[in-house]
């Protein structure tokens, strides 16, 4: 327990949770997964959350107090609602083709899923699956990318990891549809779920991935996502985050990318839901050449907090990384954006740019940008830039004198100024969802 | 159509208008012609709404009503454009979805129908023909990147999809060569009809031999110093503003 966190107050109820696992057929997971678990519990109590005292400038200006105190149920597994596909439509973005995995309150849908297995192609396949017939590729990556020794909340996602999602796209395999990764929470007070991605791109493939939480019932759930993502040398990937949570929950979400030489992989994700919402990004450039390009953008009201943390680590040389979040405040919420940017010794070449802009649409919103730089080479460009304003009065006015009034001219505006990271997604279809995400969220100021 | 009765307004502290009068009738053209600072474009701001441009006294109706009681988006409903001088770019926002707001924030208010996206692309089809421009240029974000003259183009198609009772232009013939010029000025005149106005700011007298003002007024120093026919524009091309900036003391703002 280090001087940084809050100790684990409800310790009991974790433990009692944690045996509950093994006896809802946990207990007949691989050994090796038994161990991780195990292990991850261990240092979770360790740990402790993290506590939001000066000092620890990962977690300065988010508050996960109310969380750490909330005793949270795991669903009862029998509880799972029947679902039909039409009311999750709204949160598959226009991505739901073929492949798709759908888990209602961290349980695998058999019903809404249609997940794939095509060794040349894709595998798309649940956890419960994939430990038996792709064992060795899920032992070989699960865990060993987000680091559960060091982050509470990766630990906690880890010592209750069971079902989750495995893609595998075969060396050389272009999958030209997206592949949706859906977690929905479909009831709810005090739930908690670890919903768990494990994405292995091998060498030259190409997969756009669309991972999307939502809510389904209003409630001050929570969610403790961990996606690992492996792009093997010349991999590309495209991944779209998007997070509709009930407007109580708690969401706390982590990415961890390793990228091989050669790789490239561009992420736009897209907060508007929760309560609390805190997502780590960590991108690990490890090889030579490879490339990252994250985008996102968070638009909140009422009392939302939304923390963005993207920690870039460039540990090879001629590595390129962009990053672009625009966000939109509005009532009283709070934004946090804190980008670090590392540059390993000996990684010559690098090129960084990180850019955080917010719309302040309230006098009593407040956004926070804390850009950070570890540089250890001395042959490299980075480059940061930070704003937050308000809507241009003469642009509000140039609007209004074709007509708009001033409810239609603050939308349009915000909307353009969120378009530079919609217009970055890929994917027609998404992007016009999403876009019409963005919309729908704007109508309802 | 538009009576403009003792109009004074400010910018900041500093009051620019002092005092203008005009009357213009349905069918009229207009031309505004004064020298830098004179208070051109604090007349189109002001009668278009910006709230920077405060009324401090006078009176102005537009259709019996009282304008300047209204918003500037009702202001345009009721069929007042402005073009402006220096149009604003408005990045993330293309010009096609913004005017179809527009048009059908305007129809809304008469209740006609709103246009959807089919349709008011075959309007939109039709009225970039009128500044000489394809269909992309209507995808583009407002004003983002545009030219000098595109800007100006942009200007006369909104004012062209709206199709307004009275269209003040601020200086559309700024900066264009010949050809755009020549564009805009057929634009411009293509909206004329028995039922429609113009007031029309411009310091030369080259856009005016495209379109014929019935009127030419003389701006200094926030004032109209002198009124007169579309000769009065060959006079001031011959002979500059020094024997009204004289007579009218310092100019505007000081
Ligand atoms: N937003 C503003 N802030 C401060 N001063 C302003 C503003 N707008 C206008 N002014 C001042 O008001 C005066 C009149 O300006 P205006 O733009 O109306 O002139 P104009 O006749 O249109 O000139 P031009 O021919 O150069 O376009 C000038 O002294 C100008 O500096
Ligand atoms: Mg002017």
């Amino acid at each position: 327990m280090t001087t940084q966190n809050i100790p684990v107050s409800n310790l009991d109820q974790y433990i009692a949770a944690f045996e509950g696992l093994e006896q809802n057929g946990a207990a007949q997971d691989p050994a090796w997964l038994r161990q991780l678990r195990l292990d991850a519990f261990h240092r979770f109590t360790e740990l402790g959350f993290p506590t939001a005292r000066r000092g620890n400038e990962e977690w300065k200006y988010t508050d996960v107090g109310p969380l750490a105190k909330t005793a949270f149920q795991s669903p009862a597994s029998t509880a799972v609602p029947v679902l039909d596909f039409q009311s999750v439509q709204p949160f598959t973005y226009g991505g739901a083709t073929g492949n798709r995995i759908v888990f209602v309150n961290g349980a695998y849908s058999e019903s809404l899923s249609s997940v794939a297995r095509h060794p040349e192609s894709l595998t798309l396949a649940p956890f419960s699956q994939a430990l038996s017939l792709d064992g060795d590729l899920v032992q070989r990556h699960l865990g060993k990318n987000a680091d559960y020794k060091e982050q509470a909340f990766v630990a906690l996602n880890t010592a209750f990891l069971h079902d989750g999602a495995l893609v595998h796209v075969p060396e050389g395999a272009v999958v030209e549809e997206p592949v949706l990764i859906l977690h929905l929470s479909a009831d709810g007070k005090d739930t908690v779920t670890h919903p768990r991605t494990l994405v292995v791109a091998a060498k030259d493939s190409k997969v756009t991935i669309l991972e999307s939480y939502g809510g389904l019932a209003d409630g001050a759930y929570f969610a403790n996502a961990v996606t690992e993502i492996i792009l093997e040398p010349g991999a590309e990937v495209r991944h779209y985050r998007m997070q509709r949570q009930s407007e109580q929950a708690y969401h706390v979400a982590t990415t961890s990318v390793t990228l091989s030489e050669g790789s490239s992989y561009t992420s736009v994700a897209l907060d508007m839901g929760g309560k609390l919402t805190r997502n780590n990004l960590n991108a690990l450039v490890a090889g030579e050449g490879a490339s990252c390009v994250l985008n996102g953008a968070y638009l909140v009201t009422g009392r939302q907090h939304v923390d963005n943390q993207v920690i870039i680590d460039h540990a090879s040389p001629h590595t390129t990384s962009r990053e672009l979040y625009k966000g939109v405040l509005d009532g009283r919420s709070q934004a946090v954006f804190h980008g670090s940017i590392i540059v390993q010794r000996g990684a010559q070449k690098v090129d960084a740019k990180q850019e955080d802009r917010n719309l302040l649409l309230s006098d009593h919103c407040e956004a926070d940008t804390r850009p950070a730089f570890w540089i250890y080479a001395d042959d490299v460009k980075c480059a940061h830039g930070a704003s937050s304003g308000k809507l241009d009065d003469d642009a509000l006015f140039y609007l209004k004198s074709r007509g708009l009034d001033e409810q239609e001219a603050r939308s349009l505006l915000t909307k353009g100024f969120v378009h530079d990271i919609t217009a970055t997604i890929a994917h027609e279809s998404i992007r016009a969802h999403t876009e019409a995400a963005v919309s729908g969220w704007l109508e309802k100021l | 159509m538009l009576e403009i009765k003792n109009l004074h307004a400010s910018v900041g502290d500093v009051e620019i208008l002092k005092g203008v009068n005009l009357s213009v009738n349905a069918g009229e053209v207009h031309a505004i012609m004064g020298p830098n600072g004179s208070g051109k474009s604090t007349l189109a701001n002001a009668l278009a709404g910006h709230a920077n441009y405060k009324v401090t006294a006078g009176s102005v109706t537009f259709d019996g009503k009282d304008l300047l009681a209204q918003p500037p988006e009702q202001r345009a409903r009721a069929g007042l454009f402005l073009s402006f001088q220096n149009p604003i770019e408005i990045p993330g926002v293309r010009l096609d979805h913004f005017l179809r707001a527009g048009l059908n924030a305007v129809n809304k208010s008469k209740g006609l129908e709103e246009l959807d996206v089919l349709k008011f692309d075959r309007l939109i089809a039709k009225k970039v023909k009128v500044v000489e421009m394809d269909r992309a240029f209507a995808r583009r974000a407002v004003n983002e990147g545009f030219s000098g003259g595109e800007r100006k183009r942009s200007e006369i198609l909104q004012m062209a999809v709206l199709e307004p009772k009275l269209a003040i232009l601020d200086e559309p013939d700024s900066g264009l060569d010949v050809d755009a010029l020549r564009v805009v000025s057929e634009g411009i005149n293509e909206l004329r009809s028995p039922e429609r106005s113009l007031l029309l700011i411009t310091h030369y007298q080259r856009i005016l031999s495209y379109v014929v003002p019935d009127f030419i007024h003389i701006i200094v120093n926030g004032r109209f110093v002198r009124s007169g026919g579309k000769e009065l524009a060959l006079e001031i091309e011959a002979e500059g503003y020094d024997k009204y900036t004289e007579a009218a003391g310092a100019p505007a703002g000081e």
